[in-house]
């Protein structure tokens, strides 16, 4: 099956780590990936802090860039949950952009969606030995309702011990331009739920966005308690062979 | 007298910069909010029919606010037709002016006062002090708001701030009546509110109130409490005045099975409240005046996105979910509607022209736990992106904002500055400059990394798989 990775702008410039997972992954388990490179990013940041004319031209921008591929991968649960959600309220019904988005949308699917109801994997042959616990972050959990879909693949991670997050399901006080806009309340959030991590005795935190986890690693790092961060992507990536 | 919201100073973030610091604070709302999130989720999850009632109570309040100049105008006839009396306010200097009046012309200077949200939106209590007239707040938690000259911080809660230490000193300093001794036991200080509102209740000739829901079909008004204080209000005084909300209707009578389910099991947590009161104009020896209140509701109602906002049936629910309004706490909000309603009510109701009602569209993470929690389908992060467009921005975030825009705009100006942030990783601080320290002040930078994703992708397309 051919795919077209749609990585995000995040991941793109900071964690390309994510999408050298992802492109691993998903060959393993026989997928053509393709990266277009006039990708940028889908207008989240624009979109929800105000600026719907910017955030309506990238949104526009991912549509021509997507819309011949047959699938989309999104290793990222806010900006799928964009597109999805999103998308479809910023055009007028009827017109060229809605077909356009109309055509678009179906095929985008988040990593996790994208393994267990298109691929129809559980097992992705992963071995990871490490005690992890799992962040479902924000709109993972009440935009895309992923459900039990990430542990499920974790689940049957060889060597993996997954630990249950007490406090789950709140939110880890990102919330793009939130976090600097209200920087205090952000860090009160976020300083919450890294003792909730903490509490778990897991070396790693793992999620399926990695800007919930920049601002939680973050917090994580600055209190210097060695708990790693990682993208789901490169847990599931990771294999006995190494890589 | 208790303080008003009006004019208050300052911004969402510097209040709640202040808030998140205050220990006793922080520890009331996680133990409150949690308590209550707890009850709800219990109390909800036992209904299997709970997504189709939250279905219907989003249809009626739409079909409601869609014709609600037909059902105004029948539910004043109704009441008219029952020995009541309606008035019409258009804001709330007119609303204030008219119950003045009312309580004026009954010769009284004291009334008693039901919980109502709608009568601190217009601060009524200043407006009636202004002409002599002392309004006596009897809802528990209302009254040690009020003797407290406090502000209420939670809709269904609003001494949520405070703690039983507290309560027990502001009862000796300022209830006169308090008797000596007085220990901070729950039931001690319930019993000295109890005696003190009593005397009160049997004095008192005019009654103020607001009201959970007006049926146009029968002119009913309808109070849901829990302590009964409301029914003594309601009932005991010659007079009795309401100032409700236009949005409060609903258009018949059956429609009340599905908002008596929906509202206090989102609200207290519980199957049934404790008194459902409900009275149709004057009931005998007792004189009605309905006080229909507009202030800025019309213009909500005008906003496509926001007028869902109107559905609100002020239970609570999603100040109790919000990660947000639980580190900041009501206050924060300036408003007497605080949390994620707050958030979308206040700006629509009071415009965008104070830094304070500007700064309260940002004030959420986005996390959609309130729209999940809400029992009328308010979809409150839409709401709060639809007023952010609207929100008035500083020059220095447009310039960002837009710089943003453009390198987003296309891949090679985007690969330009990757590029660029590659090369200069090393001289990138630990602690950055201005407005940037807000991600600093507390959390870690993640490395930059040695190049782009898309570099590397190019560099393995050229070559062949590494």
């Amino acid at each position: 099956m051919r795919v077209a990775l749609f990585l995000t702008c995040v991941n793109d410039t900071l964690f390309p780590g994510t999408g050298k997972a992802v492109v691993s992954l998903l060959r393993r388990l026989g997928c053509e990936v393709d990266f277009p490179a006039a990708q940028t990013c889908c207008g989240q940041m624009h979109l929800n802090t105000g600026y719907p004319q910017e955030g309506v031209r990238l949104a526009r921008h991912f549509t021509e860039v997507f819309a011949g591929y047959e699938a989309v991968v999104v290793p990222s649960g806010s900006c799928a949950a964009m597109i999805r959600e999103q998308y479809p309220k910023l055009v007028k019904p009827g017109s060229k952009g809605a077909a356009a988005v109309g055509r678009v949308v179906p095929r985008v699917h988040e990593l996790t969606e994208f393994l267990l109801d298109v691929l129809k994997v559980e097992d992705v042959g992963a071995y990871f030995p490490h005690r992890v616990t799992y962040h479902p972050t924000c709109h993972s959990l009440r935009g895309l309702h992923l459900g039990d879909r990430p542990v499920r693949l974790l689940g049957r991670v060889r060597g993996l011990e997954l630990v249950q997050l007490p406090g789950a399901e709140e939110c880890c006080g990102f919330g793009g331009t939130f976090a600097m806009k209200n920087a205090a309340v952000s860090a009160a959030m976020g300083a919450d739920k890294a003792r909730n991590v903490l509490g778990t005795g897991a070396e790693v935190l793992c999620a399926a966005d990695n800007s919930c986890l920049m601002h939680i690693g973050g917090t994580l790092a600055r209190q210097k308690t060695g708990v790693r961060v990682m993208h789901i992507a490169e847990i599931l990536a990771a294999t006995e062979a190494g890589g | 007298m208790s303080a008003t919201f009006l004019g208050m100073p300052g911004s969402f973030p510097n209040n709640a910069e202040k808030a998140v610091q205050n220990s006793q604070l922080r520890y009331n709302l996680r133990k409150a909010t949690h308590t209550i999130r707890g009850r709800r989720a219990s109390v909800v999850g036992e209904l299997p029919d709970w997504q189709e009632l939250r279905a219907a109570g989003k249809a009626i309040k739409d079909e409601t606010l869609r014709h609600l100049d037909r059902y105004l105008l029948q539910l004043e006839e109704a009441v008219t037709d029952a020995g009541g009396h309606v008035h019409w306010a258009r804001d709330a200097a007119e609303a204030n002016r008219i119950v003045t009046d009312l309580v004026k012309a009954t010769g009284e200077t004291e009334v008693v006062k039901v919980k109502s949200m709608a009568t601190q939106e217009i601060g009524l209590n200043e407006a009636l002090a202004e002409h002599g007239i002392a309004a006596y707040e009897t809802d528990l938690a209302e009254l040690i708001v009020q003797l407290g000259d406090d502000f209420p911080s939670h809709i269904l809660v609003p001494a949520i701030h405070r703690n039983r230490a507290e309560i027990r000193e502001i009862f000796l300093d300022r209830m006169g009546d308090a008797p000596e001794g007085l220990t901070d036991e729950p039931a001690a200080l319930t019993e000295a509110a109890r005696l003190h509102l009593r005397e009160r209740f049997l004095r008192s000739k005019v009654a103020i109130s607001g009201a959970n829901f007006m049926v146009a079909e029968t002119g009913t008004l309808v109070v849901l409490e829990s302590e009964g204080n409301g029914r003594m209000c309601l009932s005991l005084p010659e007079t009795l005045i309401s100032v409700v909300g236009i949005e409060k209707l609903v258009p018949s009578w059956r429609d009340l099975e599905v908002f008596l389910q929906l509202l206090p099991r989102s609200s207290t947590g519980e199957r049934m409240n404790p008194y459902t009161s409900t009275w149709t104009g004057s009931a005998e020896g007792q004189e009605f005046h309905l006080v229909l209140l507009d202030n800025g509701r019309t213009g909500v109602l005008a906003d496509e996105v926001g007028r869902q906002a109107l559905r609100c049936i002020r239970c609570s629910a999603c100040l109790n979910v919000c990660p947000v309004y639980e580190r900041a706490g009501g206050h924060a909000y300036g408003s007497v509607y605080p949390g994620p309603i707050g958030a979308i009510l206040t700006p629509q109701l009071r415009g965008m022209g104070s830094d304070l009602d500007a700064s309260l569209p940002y004030a959420s993470s986005l996390c959609g736990a309130c729209f999940e929690a809400c029992p009328v389908a308010i979809d409150i992060p839409e709401v709060l992106v639809h007023l952010r467009a609207e929100a008035p921005h500083g020059a220095a975030e447009r310039a960002g904002m837009r710089l943003a825009g453009w390198v987003f705009g296309d891949r090679a100006r985007l690969a330009g500055v990757q590029r660029l942030a590659s090369r200069l990783r090393k001289l990138v601080p630990k602690r950055l400059p201005g407005p940037l320290s807000a991600w600093t002040d507390t959390r870690d930078l993640p490395d930059i990394p040695e190049e782009p994703f898309r570099d590397w992708w190019e560099r393995e397309e050229r070559h062949g798989r590494p």
